[in-house]
């Protein structure tokens, strides 16, 4: 490959990392309480608002199960209310934010109610509110969950940000696309396949090895 | 009849004055889907004394944790009142209820301890969710520590403990606000037999050093017979039978109390005896009786003077001495010989001397000389 070529790819490896890092941050940001909400506003739970719990169910679901690359052009005018421009890398982070928060809330949802219910009767009977419980009991214990979680939403957004190059959004996926298909250069679309690998491989690695080390439910030696 | 209790004799009585939980005509229904609701307890009347110990009895599906947790007011009572001290629980507001809770203490049949804190950290939640400063904490967790014997799992995981260590953690965790009522939800029954043993004397030690009052559940008289003071059976629902440990255990009036007894007391024969009995009389064979020694007879020499005063031989079947709540307690099941009258005299002569006995059934007459002769 010429150094032309390493320089692009490099170009793309920072440009997927920036949207992806920026979209996971954001993504956790709304996701987390969303995700949080969701497991707690259920019928008879903490924060019982069954209503509440099943529209914003339905908003979850709606946004999941819209293709991304629909989504991406659905939400243009979104995407220029906030970030001023449709066009671009840090417009493609709006779309990705998007599809990224329903996803996290889920998994953090999934996680939450995975913590036993006795745990939060305990912590009833010493007096906790629901807010304490919340933040004490719920999300210290569903952590190493939340993490695992995190993983698979920061890989799925490896993959998603492939699609942003519908948008100017450039990248890895963008990279492959235009020199890899339809500049007839295999190489290239070898070597951002290979990048992606060894980059799924990374936040895999990373995102398993912290929640091991939160996880205090296993006995260490 | 409201704040009144029904006595083992199905009498009304006055709660104690001293009372400090009390339960009033309380009943709860569980709301299922088709509407018509599960009934969990009705007609509950109990009062528990500042600084004994209650145990309430009863199989699972009786009412038990519905009961515990209407002192604390993880659940509210359909119907009636229940109260701690001057406090109504069942009319107080979400916010008040809070505050209450932080008085008494509870654990936990699974421990319930979280897995992302130490066994320091498990300690100081309740601190914590009462607010107070990091010093104050650290102190009383010390002291907690010191207290339940595990100053060397302070900064242990509980997944690095054992069951005993653990519920020590859920006691320690239960005490660290100060309560004067602690509830005990099956507290040992995920617990082998000699953790269990520990972990019901740590309750007991607490009870008489910290005077706490203490309400535990559990369905093995077994650990009622280790701390209770006073016990109340449950079945479906509703009380059947409460009075003090040592009454209830040698004088069982509810069948489901006798049920729960059987085993604990010595009371089952063994198996070989208890098959050959019938229970209708044999023509030559002996019948069966089973005479309770309680207090102060408990060592008397009652086969001799049954003997000599009345001229019937028993001979010994199966028997036990024991210790109920602090008193000797003895089950000896006697075999008589065929004769006039001779249950009816033998039964005359063990009243007099304030014996209870139980006509077991009858055994044939081979199968009692081979048991005399072995």
């Amino acid at each position: 490959m010429s150094p032309e070529m390493i320089r692009l790819l490099l170009q793309a490896t920072g440009d997927t990392l920036s949207m992806v890092a920026v979209a996971a941050a954001l993504g956790t940001l709304f996701g987390l309480p969303l995700g949080v909400f969701l497991a707690t506003s259920r019928r008879g739970e903490l924060l019982a608002a069954p209503w509440l719990n099943g529209v914003l169910g339905l908003v979850v679901n709606a946004t999941r199960s819209t293709p991304f690359i629909i989504l991406v052009v659905a939400i243009i005018p979104f995407t220029r209310l906030i970030a001023g421009t449709s066009i671009g890398m840090w417009a493609a982070t709006v779309p990705l934010t998007v599809a990224a928060t329903p996803f996290i809330a889920r998994l953090v949802e999934a996680a939450i109610r995975e913590v036993d219910a006795g745990l939060v009767e305990a912590a009833r009977a010493f007096g906790a509110g629901p807010l304490t419980i919340i933040r004490k009991v719920l999300i210290p214990e569903a952590l190493p969950g939340i993490l695992l979680g995190l993983t698979l939403a920061v890989v799925s957004l490896l993959g998603y940000s492939a699609m942003v190059g519908a948008v100017g959004g450039g990248g890895l996926g963008d990279l492959g696309i235009r020199y890899g298909y339809q500049r007839f250069r295999p190489e290239m679309m070898l070597a951002v396949v290979v990048v992606l690998i060894v980059l799924v491989q990374a936040v895999q690695t990373i995102g398993e090895r912290l929640a091991a080390r939160l996880n205090r439910r296993i006995r260490r030696a | 009849m409201p704040g009144s209790q029904i006595d083992r004799g199905g009498n009304a009585v006055p709660p104690p004055p001293d009372a400090l939980i009390r339960f009033e005509q309380v009943a709860k229904t569980y709301s299922t889907r088709d509407g018509a609701g599960v009934s969990a307890l009705s007609g509950i009347d109990l009062s528990v004394t500042a600084g004994s110990v209650l145990g309430v009895i009863g199989r699972s599906g009786a009412g038990k944790s519905s009961l515990i947790r209407l002192i604390n007011g993880l659940e509210r009572p359909s119907a009636g009142r229940v109260s701690v001290g001057d406090a109504e629980v069942s009319s107080l507001d979400e916010r008040a209820l809070r505050r209450m809770r932080r008085g008494i203490g509870m654990i936990f049949q699974h421990f319930n301890l979280l897995s992302s804190r130490t066994a320091f950290g498990n300690i100081a939640l309740p601190l914590e969710i009462e607010g107070r400063g990091k010093a104050a904490i650290r102190a009383r967790v010390e002291e907690l520590l010191a207290l339940t014997g595990l100053e060397e799992q302070r900064d242990r995981y509980p997944a690095e403990l054992s069951g005993g260590q653990k519920q020590r953690v859920g006691i320690a965790r239960a005490l660290a606000t100060g309560p004067s009522v602690l509830l005990s939800d099956e507290a040992t029954s995920a617990l082998d037999p000699e953790t269990t043993r520990s972990i019901l004397a740590l309750l007991r030690r607490i009870n008489r050093e910290l005077g706490l009052t203490i309400v535990l559940i559990t369905h093995e008289m077994s650990v009622i017979r280790a701390v209770a003071d006073r016990v109340a059976v449950l079945e479906a629902g509703r009380i059947v039978e409460q009075g003090d440990v040592f009454e209830v255990f040698t004088r069982p009036q509810a069948e489901m109390t006798r049920t729960l007894l059987a085993g604990e007391m010595g009371l089952t024969l063994p198996a070989a005896l208890r098959a050959g009995i019938e229970t209708r009389p044999i023509a030559g064979g002996r019948a069966v009786l089973r005479i309770a020694f309680r207090g102060p007879h408990a060592n008397d020499p009652i086969v001799a003077r049954l003997a000599r005063e009345t001229g019937i031989e028993a001979n010994i079947l199966s028997g036990t001495v024991d210790e109920i709540a602090g008193q000797p307690f003895g089950s000896l099941t006697v075999g008589l010989p065929a004769g006039p009258d001779v249950v009816g005299r033998a039964r005359a002569f063990l009243d007099a001397h304030g014996l209870v006995s139980d006509l077991l059934g009858y055994l044939p007459a081979h199968s009692a000389e081979d048991r005399r002769v072995a």
